[in-house]
């Protein structure tokens, strides 16, 4: 399978997979008991999200897709190339949880995406 | 101004955990995929040999397991704070990542990559000067 249908497999199924996930999380709110049983309830009202099993599915998705990856290139260069997913995650945020990204964010997210641009470039 | 602190203290803590146990996972599912070798999926047979070698690898295992911890402190994180937030500031990762392969799989990191994971933990601190969560508290039953 091409790489670049692997990197696509990753970063699309990988930032829809956490926005399912997040959008799970918001329905259920904030965990403020750590304790084990409260956990097992958390975890029994997260399971009862359709958003979760959707987010799970394509985050396994994802997850095959990185070990084929994985199996092709160093860790070193498949983990900062994945990070593509971090413009995708913004703007997906903003989309589709309705997020409000400050522009202090914004800078910070560019700031962090011109870095993996850079530890990618420096692939041979 | 006490629940914003707290607020900010328990991200802090969910966010190094997310950062521990990320790139571990990783970095154990690298080795374990060098020593399975490149996936074959054009046919059920080397599908199926190729899946029974991934599921008796132990690294994978181990790196499975890193990741579900990391899963775990990762949704718990997100049922307070902004996906926004709680991704750009898990970038740390790129940083331990990278000393991991270097220690564990003897992968070399170029100075220019480092100068790459230089800008991205200055991109991460800049993230982490803002609030948690910019949305509304979700009410729920």
């Amino acid at each position: 399978m091409p790489e670049s249908v692997l990197l696509f497999l990753i970063i699309v199924a990988g930032t829809g997979g956490e926005l399912c996930v997040t959008r799970a999380m918001k329905t259920i709110g904030e965990v403020k008991d750590f304790q084990p049983v409260a956990l097992l309830r958390f975890i029994a009202r997260a399971i009862r999200v359709g958003w979760m099993w959707l987010g799970v599915a394509l985050m396994t998705l994802a997850f095959f897709s990185l070990l084929a990856m994985l199996s092709i290139e160093n860790v070193s260069f498949v983990v900062p190339v994945t990070a593509l997913h971090y413009a995708a995650g913004t703007i997906g945020a903003v989309l589709f949880l309705k997020e409000r990204i400050t522009r202090e964010r914004w800078v910070g997210v560019l700031v962090v995406c011109i870095g993996v641009t850079i530890v990618w470039l420096s692939r041979r | 101004m006490k629940e914003s602190h707290r607020l900010h203290l328990k991200t802090y803590l969910f966010i190094f955990l997310i950062v521990i146990f990320a790139p571990l996972g990783n970095t154990l599912l690298g080795k374990g995929m060098k020593s399975v070798g490149q996936l074959e999926v054009f046919s059920p047979r080397a599908l199926l040999e190729t899946l029974i070698r991934i599921a008796s690898s132990g690294y994978i295992w181990l790196g499975i397991a890193s990741l579900l911890a990391f899963f775990v402190a990762y949704m718990l994180v997100l049922t307070w704070a902004d996906y926004s937030y709680v991704q750009p500031a898990s970038s740390f990762s790129y940083a331990v990542v990278a000393i991991l392969s270097y220690w564990l799989l003897g992968e070399v990191v170029t100075p220019l990559r480092w100068l790459g994971i230089l800008v991205i933990c200055v991109g991460v601190l800049i993230v982490g000067r803002t609030h948690p969560r910019t949305t509304q508290e979700s009410t729920h039953a």
